[in-house]
């Protein structure tokens, strides 16, 4: 099996040393290409348009938990809070929900004559983007101090009480016209397509805009991962995962690194949020629950903690089990074998089960951080190292 | 006695902690320690174990805070400073037991050391104009070449920093301080687990350190030899308390040093 292995690794390194060095620029750009063109090969309100267009979104989340979770080793449980915030910036600044207001930019003709708050989507974007960063920040202040698990805790307990203000937000009210801070389990509902000038409103009638709207949303963040990943910023997250004592006495200033970690993590889950938001057309305060949290830490795991590649490519995995295969291929499978019962209904189970699979067979995830491919092959290595030895010597020589 | 408590000013000092005092609940740590370290010096810091060396170490460089007393760096008080603020004035440490960033390899982990001397912020990680990639340019070759100066070999640089033997590990952790350009490094038993001819070349380079980069040696050893042949002056700590200071010869013949370290004779 080892010396499977290291043929492998021999045959990659070899294709790796062969290929022209312009070759990972045309790889990349030939996947944005596919990307781009990708809708024209599906009908434009297919079922399979709309798993993909959620799956896309799912990815560029998890893209943002991987920053706090794989990048800065702080295991996040209440990230669902963020999708909330910037669902809800969507519902505020993109509907007629403050009805006493009447502000417009650069919206819809349609829009503008509405009541309410009406700002273009990119503008409703980097709100969502800004007040997730701040509030990543704020949950994480308390956690400065704490370790591993207890970080996981009071992560869970701020998303818990996110959910909490979503469903009672209603009962909150601001100035004295009957505006309330969300409308609860009811909703935000009637939010605005986004809206560019030249290009018109978007119409659920035709998914291939909101397709490309989230793709280039996944583009930017995905640029923004790749860089943060190999700069200085990155490398003061690794060194305070790996050892936080050692970072600080090396100069990383622990508060804003950390916090840094957690806000930028947090804006992509805002904006991703934001998407969902207009997607949907409704901010319903039951979207967001626990489960949405451990669902989007699966995505991150089972691609490969720490790894940008693997983070896209758990979230499109994750994304397209869950609505597409499950609800849309496989939904009537067990009524094939005389059961009485649909697939959805056991797709957590189904979940759990993909969950221990991957863990048993390849705890590494899908694409593994290149970090951890390089600790796991030099383990391996040394493992075959010592098998060549006599067992007396392999002691010593460690 | 007296001329231990108020220990003699010489006018360059680099490094002075006065009346040092850390509790941890009940116990008493260190108690009313104060050490002076002249610019350019090699002072050595010795004791047996859970002496307060180590405590000590962590106060001067921010990870404890001192129940009592006063740090001060040159001119500046840096007695409640943060740790990556005090490595910011100019003190680098290096650890007991070797503290290296497993998962890096040893160049990112020199880079590391530099990371208080580089300015990129979050846009400029992000869009990266000339100016970072220049800086992460010449501290990836400055890491290298300090990699190099403590004796490392160029196949080792790109190697995960715990796939390296032991040695080399000490190697790179001391590059890693030097790559923080400190004005006081702090050596917390640089030779543990080395053997002779190998400390007597680390002995050598600490020399090499203070005369070619300037620096101020502050080290915790156990091994005399390396103690009594690089150090100008000696403290000894017994039970957290300074029990001698001086010149090495004078330190070596005192009655209480040789009673903490060897028993009383009956």
């Amino acid at each position: 099996m080892s010396e499977l292995r290291a043929q492998l690794r021999e045959w990659r390194a070899a294709v790796q040393k062969r290929l022209p060095p312009w070759w990972s620029r045309a790889l990349a750009g030939s996947l944005i290409a596919i990307g781009i063109v990708l809708p024209f090969l599906f009908s434009s309100s297919s079922g399979f348009m709309n798993a993909t267009i959620i799956a896309v979104t799912y990815a560029v989340m998890s893209l943002g938990l991987n920053v706090v979770v794989g990048f800065a080793g702080l295991l996040d449980l209440g990230y669902v809070a963020f999708y909330a915030l910037g669902a809800y910036s969507l519902g505020w600044f993109g509907s007629g929900f403050f009805f006493k207001e009447h502000i417009h930019v650069l919206v819809s003709p349609i829009a503008s004559t509405l009541q309410g708050v009406h700002l273009n989507f990119i503008l409703i974007l980097i709100s969502a983007a800004i007040i997730c960063a701040v509030a990543g920040a704020l949950i994480g202040l308390p956690t400065l101090r704490l370790r591993g698990d207890y970080i996981a805790i009071v992560t869970l307990a701020f998303g818990e009480i996110i959910g909490v203000l979503a469903v009672n937000g209603q009962s909150v009210r601001i100035g004295s016209g009957g505006m309330t801070l969300t409308a609860g389990n009811l909703g935000i509902s009637a939010v605005d397509a986004p809206y560019f000038p030249g290009i018109g409103s978007f119409s659920l009638l035709d998914l291939r805009p909101w397709y490309w709207l989230i793709f280039a949303i996944l583009l930017v963040v995905l640029f923004v991962n790749l860089r943060l990943r190999d700069s200085r910023l990155g490398r003061a997250w690794v060194a305070l995962r790996e050892d936080e004592i050692a970072a600080v006495s090396m100069g990383i200033p622990l508060v804003r690194t950390k916090l840094l970690a957690y806000s930028i993590g947090a804006a992509f889950g805002g904006m991703s949020g934001a998407f969902f938001g207009t997607y949907y057309t409704v901010v319903n305060a039951g979207q967001f629950q626990f489960g949405f949290s451990i669902f989007i830490l699966a995505m991150v795991i089972i691609g490969g903690l720490g790894s940008i590649w693997g983070a896209i490519i758990g979230g499109l995995t994750l994304g397209y089990i869950n609505n597409y295969l499950i609800p849309d291929v496989l939904n009537g499978l067990p009524s094939h074998f005389g059961l009485n019962f649909q697939l959805t209904q056991v797709e957590f189970g189904i979940f759990g089960f993909l969950l221990v699979i991957m863990m048993v067979l390849r705890p590494q995830g899908l694409i593994p951080e290149r970090r951890r491919r390089l600790e796991l092959t030099a383990e391996i290595a040394a493992g075959d190292a010592q098998f060549m030895e006599s067992p007396g010597t392999a002691g010593g020589a460690t | 006695m007296s001329s231990l408590d108020t220990p003699e000013r010489s006018a360059v000092a680099v490094l002075r902690a006065e009346h040092i005092t850390k509790n941890f609940g009940g116990l008493v740590a260190v108690s009313d320690v104060s050490v002076d370290v002249p610019q350019y010096s090699i002072v050595s810091l010795i004791g047996p174990n859970g002496a307060g060396k180590t405590t000590l170490f962590n106060m001067l460089t921010g990870l404890y805070r001192p129940t009592e007393g006063r740090i001060l760096l040159g001119e500046r008080d840096i007695t409640r400073g943060r740790p990556d603020v005090i490595t910011r004035y100019g003190v680098a440490r290096t650890f007991q037991n070797i503290r290296l960033f497993g998962a890096m390899t040893a160049v990112e982990n020199v880079m590391i050391g530099h990371h208080t001397r580089m300015r990129a912020g979050l846009f400029g990680s992000i869009f990266r104009p000339p100016g970072v990639r220049r800086e992460e340019r010449e501290t990836r070759a400055r890491a290298r070449e300090l990699l190099a100066y403590v004796g490392l070999r160029e196949p080792v640089f790109d190697q995960l920093a715990s796939q390296l033997p032991y040695g080399d590990q000490r190697r790179v952790e001391i590059a890693r301080a030097l790559a923080s350009e400190p004005r006081l490094l702090l050596l917390d038993e640089p030779t543990a687990g080395m053997n002779p001819r190998e400390s007597q070349a680390l002995t050598e380079f600490m020399r090499q350190l203070r005369d070619e980069l300037k620096l101020t040696i502050l080290l915790i050893e156990h091994d005399m030899k390396v103690v009594m042949g690089v150090s100008e002056r000696v403290t000894v700590l017994d039970y957290g308390k300074k029990i001698a200071e001086g010149p090495p010869a004078e330190v070596r013949a005192d009655p209480g040093v040789i009673e903490a370290y060897l028993g009383r004779q009956e």
